[in-house]
């Protein structure tokens, strides 16, 4: 089994607006790896779909580029509704 | 528990003031509270241990899918049999987020399951011990089972995120094994008297050995002082040990099964249960490998993986061929 691909795991449960990582696993093609994740992953009723990926085909945001990514949008605070104050008697807004 | 003796390579604990540069940046996240990703900068000697201390538990995991296989064919009813069928599933699922984890810090499944079958790694000493009775099947889900969740709650908080969040997982299953056990143990209890004599019979043996899963007691165990510094170690072995008998001694008693221990007492002042001696020895020989059934659980171990050497062979050889398929256009 040495070339067993890494596959990655996503679940949409039925409640689920998206599908969510859930874990990774081994598996020799993608037919084996939903079979593998719908044992591994599914066994208490925790999803209705299974998408699976090849680890490797995923390109990830390395650790180092949290903040230029991330902090532009912290001093941002008008993206949020709750920044705008609302005059007294408005409803429905 | 289900990592025992997890070696450090380290001689001596050094203080966050005697580290310096990376190390020292290190270790000051793990004091926050933040957690180490695969990603990150990490000594070697934390990579090593968290790969003994991952392996160990995932090894755990499968073999100790072996006691139990042992009855599945003889459950007394159909219920019990889909039950025991469905908790050894979940070991085998353990096991299997468990080297998903240790896999992240760069080693290979492959090599990690050599290791065991050539018997360079361990697993934990209680799945040495036979099944000799149903009840045995009770006894482990509810001493065994519960031993392991006093161990694996902790470990949900660990400095390592996949291996944290696999303990996530694995706990929320865990729970149901503790239950199908003790519920075992309650029918038994509550039966005829050669029930009852059953039931107490598997709590005789499995008692000690349930209690030793925790590892040496504190002033022997030579590596926890880095291994708690690092937060791959949460409690120490004797603190967790008085938390599974405190826990337990009340469970048995609604039993009226008698725990094997003539001194164990409830101690008004500690608010705990003082117990008899532990005879390391035996620990220590079962670790070492002279258990009751150690060559007979790798021996299956090995077994299962040569026989199923044909079935990984056909699967990668069933992929290759799709694949060059898929490249030259053919179709079926």
């Amino acid at each position: 089994m040495k070339d067993w691909p890494l596959w990655e795991v996503f679940i949409r449960s039925s409640h689920g607006l998206a599908h969510k990582h859930v874990g990774s696993l081994r598996a020799a093609d993608a037919e084996m790896a939903i079979g593998n994740a719908r044992d591994v992953y599914t066994r208490r009723n925790e999803g209705v779909s299974i998408w699976v990926v090849r680890s490797a085909d995923i390109a990830a945001s390395s650790p180092g580029d949290k903040e230029p990514l991330f902090d532009p949008a912290r001093s941002k605070v008008y993206r949020h509704p709750t920044f705008f104050q609302l005059i007294d008697g408005v409803k429905h807004m | 528990m289900y990592a025992q003796m997890v070696d450090t390579g380290v001689q001596r604990l050094r203080s966050t003031e005697e580290l310096d540069g990376d190390e020292r940046h290190f270790q000051e996240r793990i004091d926050a509270g933040v957690r180490i990703e695969p990603e990150d900068w990490m000594p070697d000697s934390y990579r090593k241990t968290l790969v003994r201390q991952i392996s160990q538990h995932a090894h755990s995991e499968i073999v100790g899918m072996l006691p139990e296989g042992n009855w599945i064919t003889r459950a007394p009813s159909l219920l019990r049999k889909a039950t025991l069928l469905a908790k050894v599933q979940d070991e085998g699922g353990h096991g299997l987020y468990l080297y998903a984890a240790a896999e992240t810090l760069g080693v290979s499944r492959d090599d990690l399951i050599d290791a065991l079958h050539e018997g360079k790694a361990k697993y934990s000493s209680i799945f040495n011990y036979p099944t000799l009775t149903w009840a045995d099947i009770g006894a482990i889900g509810w001493l065994v089972d519960g031993a392991a969740i006093i161990n694996q709650i902790p470990l949900c908080r660990c400095s390592y995120g996949p291996y944290g969040r696999a303990m996530v997982r694995v706990c929320k299953e865990e729970s149901f094994h503790q239950r199908q056990g003790y519920d075992i143990m309650t029918v038994l209890a509550q039966g005829s008297a050669a029930q009852r004599r059953m039931a107490q019979d598997a709590l005789n043996r499995w008692w000690w050995p349930a209690v030793m899963m925790f590892g040496p007691p504190d002033t022997e165990s030579v590596h926890s002082a880095q291994s708690a510094a690092w937060r791959i170690k949460l409690h120490s072995n004797d603190e967790l040990r008085q938390r599974f008998i405190d826990q337990t001694v009340p469970q048995a008693d609604l039993l009226d099964l008698k725990i094997p221990d003539p001194d164990l007492r409830w101690n008004e002042a500690r608010q705990s249960y003082d117990i008899g001696a532990i005879d390391w020895n035996e620990f220590h020989a079962v670790v070492r490998g002279d258990g009751p059934c150690n060559k007979e659980r790798l021996a299956a171990r090995r077994d299962a993986w040569d026989r199923g050497a044909w079935v990984r062979d056909a699967a990668a050889a069933h992929a290759e061929k799709t694949t060059i398929e898929r490249k030259t256009g053919e179709t079926r």
